[in-house]
């Protein structure tokens, strides 16, 4: 069995108004030294199967196909074997 | 014409499309569920606004695996007129049937409005009946944020598939544009709402033009195919 963390986010040439909104708000609270803000989205999706490279070709297939617009978003992602 | 309005769990504009082509129009509408796999019995298919699978994930990403997509996609490869307003348009973007992505509006919130529109190109299947430069009609929407790369960006512009444009664009769309053809030109979709602009009643009636256009053209090409 493996706990797969998939993490989302725009591609830096897309504008992240929710990130923005977050920073000026940080701003706001005189955290100045808040350089970026990126908000994104995050998976844990538990695959039961022990092949590793069987599991890291379908997290990548399935986030491609639906957990990122690939026109906007990119993604990166962590397998840890876990207890079945 | 006989024409199908999809629903799909979430979708909240369904019978506002229902009234504008059955009612306004005398149009012959089904309204059928998502879970529809078989559309070969209309000649135009609509994806109407909404919160599809509640916008969970993205606007439109899980609406766009929902069995009538096939349906929809073996739909387009016959040239059948397909439309996606509002969400049904991040659905089509979603599924490849248009291009681009709709993202958050630039400035944080969801808008209720009425913004001004050029019609960008006034020949297509979808906008040849408008007699005006301009029209207004309502938008709704936190997510109409309309994003295309450079190329593509240039690609539209060069096939004119542009087809509508904000005077004022209000979500920060690229190159101000609200509503987009495919080259084929039998798919659209637009962010703002012709549906509720279609009777004096609604004290806007701009929208009347946007399926005054469907129904001449189809009518041409019902002609042309009985033949």
């Amino acid at each position: 069995m493996y706990l797969a963390k998939i993490y989302v986010t725009y591609k830096p040439s897309i504008l992240d108004p929710k990130g923005e909104t977050v920073k000026d708000a940080l701003h706001r609270m005189e955290y100045a030294d808040v350089q970026d803000v990126v908000m994104g989205k995050y998976f844990e999706i538990k695959l039961d199967n022990s092949d590793v490279n069987q599991v890291a070709k379908e997290v990548e297939a399935f986030s491609q196909q639906l957990l990122i617009n690939v026109n906007m978003e990119v993604f990166r992602y962590e397998l840890e074997k876990i207890e079945g | 014409m006989k024409a199908a309005v999809i629903t799909f769990p979430g979708s909240n504009c369904d019978y506002d499309m229902y009234y504008a082509l059955h009612d306004e129009f005398g149009i012959e509408t089904t309204i059928i569920p998502a879970t529809t796999t078989d559309l070969s019995a209309y000649d135009a298919i609509f994806l109407p606004g909404g919160f599809s699978y509640g916008d969970y994930l993205r606007t439109g990403a899980i609406a766009r695996f929902s069995p009538v997509m096939d349906a929809l996609i073996t739909a387009n490869q016959q040239g059948k007129i397909i439309v996606g307003i509002c969400n049904g348009f991040q659905i089509l973007t979603e599924a490849g049937l248009l291009p681009g992505a709709l993202q958050t509006n630039i400035q944080p919130g969801f808008i209720c409005d009425e913004t001004g529109l050029t019609i960008a190109n006034a020949t297509t299947t979808f906008t040849n009946a408008f007699e005006t430069p301009t029209i207004k009609l309502p938008i709704a929407h936190g997510e109409g944020n309309y994003y295309v790369d450079e190329a593509q960006l240039a690609e539209l512009q060069g096939n004119n598939q542009i087809l509508f444009a904000y005077t004022d664009n209000p979500n920060g769309s690229v190159a101000n544009i609200a509503g987009v053809m495919n080259k084929a030109g039998n798919v659209f979709g637009m962010m703002p709402h012709p549906e509720r602009a279609v009777d004096e009643l609604l004290g806007n009636t701009d929208g009347r033009a946007f399926f005054q256009s469907i129904l001449a053209s189809l009518a041409t090409h019902l002609e042309v195919s009985n033949v």
